[in-house]
């Protein structure tokens, strides 16, 4: 199968090693099993995966759903293109497995437009699953186990990725977030009680599953365990994605994709924060230096204006409008940075600004305005020296 | 639009609405499988697409308005979207961008006057470890250079007839 080189997520397993052994057991052993492995969401939010689940699980409603959030769009982020390409069985059967848990019958995964390409494979899979009886009714000839798992494409709007906003795109409305309280696992698709889950998440429940807690505990560190899969690009010698073990310090991270020069980090992508080389030190985890699995590295001649300018483009493109402070916020952040970069900007505009900023982490409605500002303020802290009184460049 | 166009189109929006349901969560994949079709959703489309789900055809221009890749004026018969999100900016995006321009003889977000090509930006399309990368349609390019950029371009250019049945297929 694949030539990646990993440890919970890059293996091999026999294909429905996890979802015949969850069929063995009792709904909430599968639940409990999943708590005490400790695994959190690999979107980059870091929710406990087994709270989500036991909360939609007891929930009560007739019909709940398990949605598969494969709207993969934070800057610098391409795993789940490749676990949905390399893994897509592994991932439908941690669709399967969450589905028996909370006692769902439909599954739904939602695909980013801009991976219209992988589609086609996708349904085939399911197709290959229904006609093997993975899928349907009485699933793996469980009885009153019955559970189908249905495609829906994105188009082309990042702030989907927000677990709201993509129920609301779901739903055939604008992928505008909803306000939470309620959350989805009470009401979520539809009004029913419903788990979003990340692709990495759902394929990495199954292993659980597959090969026991105690085995998947072992790696990792106390409060975050597990593997995490990341994708590295930016000014290295070999980008792609890599599983590391959580704990890695972003030095050896940037050693094993010889990436060892480099002036600074940005983890997390756009809404993430730059880390600069005297912090290299920091391990990567939800603890330290947090990522939903994007490292960019920066070269020595980056400027890191540019790389503000780029983020705070892309946040007043993909804001959705509905609330003031990230409307409105990321075109004056965007308006200082340019002025940083044509050298009239007064320290005194620039803590303006950063008050703004602070505003917008506070009060805007849903993650995408409250982490916009991340990249800008990390930048005019870590790099002040490097961004007052410029001369532009005729 | 001719009333042959017309009885068509709203012969196709009615089988589509029977396909994914009559309620609201049919309509993201309806505005998908029209915009795939005729590479726009038109306000014949709009209205036709609204009675089909009873609600009214602003709460349909509204979502259209609101998805990048749904758009209520025609685009081209080929959408090329670079990628302007930072790996792919440091990759060398810049020039690709310049050859794109040059080789179309159009700016960004606007379309050929022949109808071809629309050419736009995107953000980050998932391919940050082979940048600089674009789509063409829903084809992935990675690692552009600007001399890939004519060849890739020649090449839609000879595909043209074979790739619009291909999309009709699709529908």
């Amino acid at each position: 199968m694949s030539e990646r080189k990993g440890y919970i997520l890059f293996i091999d397993v026999e294909p429905n090693t996890g979802l015949k052994k969850a069929l063995t057991k009792k709904r909430t052993e599968v639940i409990a099993d999943i708590r005490n492995s400790g695994l959190k969401g690999r979107g980059g939010a870091g929710f406990p995966t087994g709270v989500k689940w036991n909360l939609a699980a007891s929930a009560s409603s007739d019909t709940k759903y398990v949605v598969c959030n494969a709207d993969e769009g934070e800057p610098g982020t391409f795993k789940d293109r490749v676990i949905l390409s390399e893994y897509t069985d592994d991932l439908l059967e941690g669709i399967t497995i969450a589905g028996y848990a909370i006692g769902a019958e439909t599954g739904i995964i939602y695909l980013r437009g801009e991976y219209e390409y992988l589609k086609k494979q996708i349904v085939d899979t399911i197709d290959k699953r229904r006609s093997e009886g993975w899928l349907g009714k009485n699933v793996g000839g469980k009885e009153v186990f019955n559970f189908d798992i249905e495609i829906r494409m994105g188009s082309g709007a990042y702030v989907c990725g927000e677990e709201t906003a993509l129920i609301e795109s779901l739903e055939g409305q604008r992928g505008e977030p909803r306000n939470r309280p309620p959350f989805p696992v009470n009401t979520g698709f539809m009004g029913c009680p419903t788990i979003v889950n990340n692709v990495e998440t759902l394929v990495t429940a199954s292993r659980i599953i597959a090969k026991g807690v105690d085995w998947f505990t072992k790696y990792g560190i106390d409060k975050s365990t597990g593997t995490k899969v990341y994708s590295i690009s930016g000014d290295c010698e070999k980008p792609g994605v890599y599983e590391f073990n959580i704990g890695i310090t972003i030095a050896e991270l940037l050693k094993e994709v010889g990436g060892g020069n480099a002036k600074a980090v940005v983890m997390g992508g756009a809404s993430g924060r730059v880390v600069p080389a005297k912090d290299f030190a920091k391990t990567v985890a939800y603890v330290d230096a947090p990522t939903g699995g994007s490292v960019i590295v920066l070269g020595q001649e980056r400027d890191m204006l540019d790389v503000a300018e780029n983020f705070l483009e892309f946040f007043v493109e993909e804001s959705c409008g509905q609330c003031t402070p990230c409307r409105e916020g990321n075109p004056l952040l965007l308006d200082g940075v340019k002025r940083l970069k044509n050298g009239t900007c007064s320290m005194e505009y620039l803590q303006e600004l950063m008050s703004l900023a602070e505003t917008m982490q506070l009060a805007s409605k849903c993650g995408l305005g409250q982490s916009s500002p991340n990249a800008f303020l990390s930048i005019i802290e870590h790099f002040e020296t490097e961004i007052f009184g410029r001369v532009p460049v005729m | 639009m001719l009333m042959t166009e017309r009885q068509t189109q709203a012969d196709t929006i009615e089988a589509l609405a029977k396909k994914f349901g009559k309620d609201r969560t049919g309509l993201m994949p309806i505005l998908q499988e029209i915009q795939a079709k005729y590479k726009h959703i038109s306000d014949f489309a709009m209205q036709e697409i609204a009675r089909e789900l009873d609600i009214h055809p602003v709460e349909v221009y509204s979502v259209i308005s609101f998805y990048a890749f749904l758009r209520s004026k025609q685009t081209g018969k080929f959408v090329i979207r670079l990628c302007r999100t930072l790996s792919c900016e440091m990759a060398g995006k810049k020039r690709v961008a310049r050859q794109l321009e040059n080789e179309l003889g159009v700016a960004f977000g606007e379309t050929t006057s022949d109808g071809r090509f629309t050419l736009e930006y995107a953000n980050c399309l998932g391919l940050c470890d082979q940048g600089p990368a674009m789509l063409v349609n829903d084809v992935a390019f990675t690692e552009v250079t600007p001399e890939k950029v004519h060849e890739i371009i020649q090449e839609c250019k000879r595909t043209f007839s074979v790739y619009a049945q291909e999309v009709q297929k699709h529908v």
